[in-house]
């Protein structure tokens, strides 16, 4: 806090216009504010990711070290190898996405507009779960989605899993170590991160719009489509993409709830970073998946034109 | 008929209902299963009641240690990106000064990247220079991926004060020492806090990252992904209820005192 005080010098003399704000005491002023923070970030977050593009393309081995000769090809050999676990990531992460936006959004909807006194209440219990430990919460879906516990045997006498298994996303009587019990985690794991926005952009509504498109007689539905849902865009976009972007590069999930044939991109670059030390392949499949994800997310920004967001 | 048109009235209430019980569903599972006592290494299923395990939290060897190494992490993890962000925060609502969008992408950058690119890069930078994994290469990584959430906790609540509230400081002959500490450091406070409370549970809760830069050293979370492989001692879910009970309670007081200032104003 020093630097901020010390490298001050007086207030000016003049009166100033209240529109602007004096800006302007201490020419050095900002740039001690932001020293200690920028270098942490340029050296432990830029940095970084420098030596990874400098590893994806070295070659040589644990034993021998490695040396960078532009091997680009280490990317088009993680790609061809590790595709499945790609779509699969974008498929999972893209299901969740789209679950926790149809889930989260009568819940957002509810705390904004219905809740009245029980509001503090809800948001209560929804931010709660952020301070405990998601990992346990995320192995207790290993006891509710248990062989013959009762979801399963409620699902099977409802003949959902007969539906669910024709569509590849369970296996026979089980959920568990299947894509839909993945799925229901990442669902779960996101889901306050799709809520607070939503709940942050709905409350922001005036309640009177609301009354008008009724006075103008707007069915409620009309009125939710016409007027409530796109003045909560801003919500949505953001709601999706900080869903989205975690639980694409997820591999708890995958590995706690699933099985070999549900792994992720993120199972496979943790065990090729962690387990078989092929360092190379495994910055180029993070190296793509940063891409990719950075490609994603400007197309979506693009597209549902909030670009103010970022 | 009359059952439908009901339904149909609160059909928007009865789905978020429902949706807050998928969100507590594990909770109460967590809570249950801590009264459980497990005949074999796994505590997925019920098999009789018992308070062994809240009588005796720390019964499982390495487990309060590991409790222990992640809350200091977290509080030193928390007081650095803090102190960063706010000062980061105050240069960039205070100021206006060269390469601006270029420190607000830098500050955006790191909440847009999956934790699993993050972990793995800082990796490859700790592995080339050579640096011991440990405690102190969990806490830089902890500070770095924090301070962007502190930032932005911090900001918004700076760019939503009033500059005259200073101004009038100045003109009732404060120094600047005194404007700071006495006007804008109490108004920027909540935004401080909540972003200070984020970071904390950030740091405590994240795993990722910490897997891929601990070395050897294994936090609360990391000790429960070894037991999910090795089994899970029922005093892992006694901790996850009392973390639940602890967090209700903090952000309850939190929105108490929120509450009360606003009467206060009022």
């Amino acid at each position: 806090m020093s630097t901020l005080t010390e490298a001050e010098a007086p207030p000016p003399l003049a009166p100033v216009p209240t529109t602007k704000p004096p800006r302007k005491r201490g020419r050095w002023t900002p740039y001690l504010l932001l020293a200690p923070g920028l270098i942490w970030l340029l050296v432990f977050f830029a940095m970084p990711m420098v030596y990874q593009a400098s590893t994806s393309v070295q070659t040589g081995s644990l034993e021998d070290g490695y040396q960078v000769t532009w091997h680009f090809a280490t990317y088009w050999d993680a790609l061809s190898e590790y595709y499945p676990q790609f779509l699969r990531s974008v498929l999972y992460a893209g299901s969740a996405t789209i679950l926790c936006l149809l889930l989260g959004y009568p819940l957002a909807y509810l705390i904004a507009f219905r809740a009245g006194r029980w509001r503090n209440l809800i948001l209560i219990l929804v931010i709660a779960p952020f301070f405990t430990s998601f990992l346990i919460r995320t192995l207790a879906w290993k006891t509710i989605l248990s062989d013959g516990g009762p979801v399963v045997g409620a699902l099977d006498t409802l003949h959902v899993l007969d539906v669910t298994s024709w569509l590849g996303l369970t296996a026979g009587d089980r959920v568990l170590a299947t894509p839909l019990a993945v799925v229901c985690g990442l669902t779960y794991n996101f889901l306050p991160f799709m809520i607070l926005p939503l709940y942050t952009s709905l409350e922001r509504i005036d309640g009177r719009l609301h009354e008008a498109a009724g006075d103008l007689y707007a069915k409620p539905f009309t009125t939710f489509r016409k007027v409530t849902f796109p003045l909560s865009m801003p919500g949505v976009v953001s709601g999706t993409l900080l869903t989205f972007i975690p639980a694409s590069g997820d591999y708890v999930n995958a590995e706690l709830l699933g099985s070999t044939n549900t792994q992720m991109i993120g199972n496979v670059i943790q065990s090729q970073f962690l387990r078989i030390l092929d360092y190379p392949t495994a910055a180029a499949l993070s190296f793509i998946l940063m891409a990719a994800i950075l490609v994603m997310v400007t197309v979506y920004i693009r597209k549902s034109g909030t670009e103010d967001l970022v | 008929m009359a059952l439908i048109n009901w339904l149909k009235r609160r059909l928007v209430v009865i789905a978020g209902l429902l949706t807050l019980g998928y969100l507590l569903l594990p909770n109460v599972v967590v809570t249950v299963f801590s009264f459980n006592q497990p005949k074999g290494r796994f505590n997925y299923e019920w098999q009789e009641f018992s308070t062994a395990a809240w009588t005796d939290p720390c019964g499982v060897a390495d487990l309060c240690g590991s409790l222990s190494l992640s809350l200091q992490l977290a509080a030193w993890a928390t007081l650095g990106a803090t102190v960063l962000g706010t000062m980061i925060a105050f240069a960039l609502v205070r100021y206006r000064f060269r390469a601006r969008g270029a420190v607000n992408s830098l500050i955006f950058l790191p909440m847009a990247m999956p934790e699993v690119v993050m972990a793995a890069s800082l990796l490859t930078l700790f592995l080339n220079m050579g640096a011991q994994l440990g405690f102190w290469t969990i806490l830089i990584a902890h500070i770095m991926f924090c301070l962007s959430f502190v930032v932005v906790a911090v900001k918004a609540r700076v760019m939503s004060m009033d500059p005259r509230l200073e101004e009038a400081a100045r003109d009732l002959y404060a120094g600047p020492v005194q404007t700071f500490v006495r006007v804008t450091l109490p108004i920027a406070a909540p935004g401080i806090a909540a972003g200070a409370l984020l970071a904390f549970a950030l740091s405590f809760d994240d795993f990722i990252i910490t897997n891929f830069n601990a070395g050897s050293t294994v936090t609360f979370p990391m000790f429960v992904w070894g037991s999910a492989q090795r089994g899970t001692p029922v005093q892992i879910n006694v901790i996850g209820t009392a973390m639940f009970l602890v967090a209700v309670l903090f952000v309850m007081a939190g929105m108490a005192i929120g509450n009360r200032r606003k009467k206060h104003k009022a």
